[in-house]
């Protein structure tokens, strides 16, 4: 009967594990170019997306690492909401709906993926908006702060001066603003507004009372047009003509729709970063983290002679592994999420490190196996309430409860996402992936 | 077996001279602090055509601008430095540097930081290193049931955040770097590389402790000597990591990664030299000062 020992079954679950995790960190398209003698190899393989169904259910899934606006381009921008008018039990939800109305307004603009997330701290709150490859920040800046708030006024005719007496009838009380064109004239654009229910009871109230009289329509703080009432209109339409260009139309249409901002915003950070810009910085890490990681792989060799190798072995493994993690949960790579990856390379040697000193001791009092055995059970004390303590730091530094007193911007946490992730991965490459290499390779050694 | 400890007040008076030294710069220049902090706005161009930075200080200050500085960024990429900026200078500066050196200028970042986000940067960073010095303080002192333990390693872990901090206002001062964002990071990684170090040399005394017990001194020693190798071998891992960062990694992460670099080493000195001194100093005043308790019992019983 074949009897495979544990740690070789173990080991063929990590050569397993890794043959997934290199499937999963490889780039999607490998362009292979060949030539031996004749034979001239010219094409690029792609790897296949997970695109599948079991049953009801849709799996899938592209692998492609997420890149922050730092590395990727697009515009980071911070807005400060004035809350001193309201009361401070409401702030909570004004901020919320604020927050709603932005979103609505950022997926105007079509763009993958933003971010639109509330930060509130010793009284300043603020509205992060992260545009992903959005360079043109001046658009953004107004779509998103624009009021656009939509107001009708009686313009009463008994009075000699033209004052306005606001209706109730507000942007709130619509539930659609789209772009037509004007039939009548000369097919200029207008906006045609579709009230809600109870908007149009409003509107056909006011109609009835001003017949005969203009009735303004006041879109942030301007008069656009002041129509004379010719007759009851029920059914709730009404058509917003102006001097309108078709961009203005469609602009202010969307703006309608996006329904109007509950506090006043005041851009107060703004972050631009051109795509250029951060391909440079891609490309810089990567020849940075290849040089540092040869260096440390050519280090764990001369200083541990074959336990080095494995050492080695198991580091590779672990940037895999690693690699294909952020590509699964997805963890967005910025900058210094880079650094922090880097940095917990060299921590994940260190448990290699620490259990090879031990080695080195050990050996001269037992047989290279029990040594090995020893090492392992005595360096994991160390091992894991130095890496809790690290992991401690870094928990505090991703802030994922998004507790307000911590920090709660991109950089840092992205910093300490990667080397938390980094650490959690060392432990178990460190330990499990190295032990079980070094026990297959050293019996093999003794045969 | 080298005596580590008979030495120990000589790698405090070491620690207390960087430390004078840090605290001098400090004091005499203070932090260089960075558009995160002081509000103000960065903005990276590109170009080609040479330039007098006169002539464009000269020409922004005439439209109303005041460029605080331009620096080299790399090839054609030059950082300019200025004051919170309105939403409509930015595309004014661009013209007027266009018509300066009548070429096309492009514009690969932007950063435009109001006043009111500095001091929050700062609370917030103080009340991150208050709540990781806490809560390692807490977990070193349980896991090796001693309160000594725990104060020395947040005593090393301050020292090595002081270091850092001391040697920003050197090199802001004479490199010009500039205390930001990522800085603040590398400070807090710094806290948690310090005590992962202490804590492995620790393991060493807690487990000698443990088999043999005895002289705390003589244990400190014996664990010093066994881990010393591996603290070199693995601060060599992590500089060689971090040197390829400093001088391939590109501008953004440069000083990122001195700091990481300076608090490494600062790290790795600090766990045998600090934290393991002032244990075992404070195991020894703990003693005698024990000594002179029971003896003072011992006369009170008497009477």
């Amino acid at each position: 009967m074949l009897q495979i020992s544990t740690p070789v079954k173990k080991t063929l679950l990590i050569l397993f594990l890794t043959i997934i995790a290199t499937f999963i960190s490889l780039p999607n398209q490998i362009p292979v170019n060949l030539k031996l003698g004749k034979i001239d190899i010219q094409k690029n393989i792609v790897r296949p997306d997970i695109n599948f169904k079991i049953g009801k259910f849709e799996i899938k899934k592209s692998f492609n690492l997420i890149l922050g606006l730092d590395l990727a381009g697009g515009s980071h921008l911070v807005f400060e909401a004035d809350t001193s008018n309201i009361d401070p039990d409401d702030v909570g939800n004004a901020l919320d709906s604020l927050r709603d109305v932005i979103e609505r307004r950022v997926n105007l603009f079509g763009v993958s993926e933003p971010v639109v997330q509330t930060s509130s701290f010793n009284g300043k709150d603020r509205i992060i908006v992260e545009l992903p490859g959005v360079k043109d920040t001046k658009e953004a800046v107004n779509t998103i702060g624009k009021t656009a708030q939509l107001l009708f006024a009686e313009v009463p005719q008994s009075t000699e001066s033209a004052s306005f007496k606001l209706t109730d009838l507000t942007g709130a009380d619509l539930s659609k603003a789209s772009v037509a064109f004007d039939q009548q004239k000369n097919g200029n654009p207008v906006i045609q507004l579709q009230f809600s229910e109870e908007g149009a009871e409003k509107f056909e109230k006011i109609t009835s009372e001003n017949i005969g009289n203009p009735l303004a329509i006041i879109l942030d703080n301007e008069v656009i047009s002041a129509p004379i009432v010719q007759e009851v209109i029920s059914g709730g339409q009404a058509v917003i003509s102006g001097d309108f260009t078709l961009d203005q139309a469609k602009q202010l249409s969307l703006q309608l729709n996006a329904g109007a901002l509950p506090l006043s915003i005041n851009l107060v950070e703004e972050k631009t970063v051109e795509a250029i810009l951060g391909t440079e910085s891609v490309n810089k890490s990567i020849k940075a983290g290849f040089i540092g990681l040869s260096m440390v792989l050519l280090f764990m060799i001369l200083s541990y002679g074959w336990l080095g190798v494995i050492a080695d072995l198991g580091l590779i493994i672990f940037g895999v592994i690693t690699l294909s993690l952020y590509k699964l949960i997805p963890v967005v790579l910025t900058l210094p999420g880079i650094a922090g990856f880097l940095l917990s390379v060299g921590m994940a040697v260190d448990s290699n490190i620490l259990i090879f000193e031990r080695y080195k001791e050990e050996k001269l009092r037992r047989n290279t196996q029990d040594a090995l055995e020893v090492s392992f059970g005595r360096a994991w004390d160390s091992i894991r309430d130095a890496n809790i303590a690290s992991l401690v730091t870094a928990f505090i530094l991703a802030n994922p409860f998004d507790w307000s007193f911590l920090h709660t911007s991109g950089p840092v946490r992205g910093f300490a996402v990667t080397l938390a992730s980094g650490i959690g991965i060392s432990l178990f490459t460190g330990i499990y992936v190295s032990r079980n290499l070094l026990r297959v390779f050293v019996k093999e050694k003794k045969k | 077996m080298i005596k580590w400890m008979k030495y120990r007040f000589v790698y405090l008076g070491i620690s207390l001279f960087f430390l004078i030294v840090g605290a001098y710069g400090v004091i005499k220049w203070g932090l260089k602090l960075g558009v995160d902090f002081t509000g103000g706005a960065v903005v990276e161009y590109k170009f080609e055509n040479s330039f007098s930075t006169e002539e464009i200080n000269k020409k922004l200050s005439e439209k109303g601008f005041s460029v605080n500085s331009i620096q080299k960024a790399g090839i054609d990429n030059y950082l300019f430095k200025f004051p919170p900026l309105e939403r409509e200078d930015k595309d004014k500066i661009l013209l007027v540097l266009e018509e300066i050196l009548s070429s096309d200028v492009e514009e690969l970042r932007f950063e435009n930081v109001g006043p009111s986000i500095g001091p929050e940067l700062i609370k917030k960073t103080v009340v991150a290193m208050l709540l990781s010095t806490i809560v390692i303080l807490l977990w070193v002192a349980l896991q090796f049931k001693s309160f000594k333990f725990g104060a020395s390693a947040i005593l090393a872990m301050l020292h090595d955040s002081l270091i850092l901090i001391g040697s920003f206002s050197i090199l802001g001062h004479f490199f010009g770097a500039e205390v930001d964002f990522l800085f603040v990071t590398a400070l807090l990684t710094t806290l948690s590389f310090s005590v992962h170090d202490t804590i492995v040399v620790y393991d060493r005394i807690r487990e000698y402790q443990k088999k043999e017990g005895g002289d705390l001194k003589v244990l400190a020693d014996r664990a010093i000597s066994e881990t010393m190798v591996r603290s070199l071998n693995n601060s060599f891992t992590i500089l060689f990591m971090l040197i390829a960062l400093i001088l391939l990694g590109g501008s953004t992460v440069k000083w990122f990664s001195v700091a990481l670099l300076i608090g490494t080493v600062a790290g790795t000195y600090s766990s045998p030299f600090v934290a393991v001194s002032l244990l075992v100093s404070f195991d020894e005043l703990g003693r005698k000062l024990k000594g002179k308790k029971i003896l003072f019992d011992f006369f009170k019983s008497r009477k």
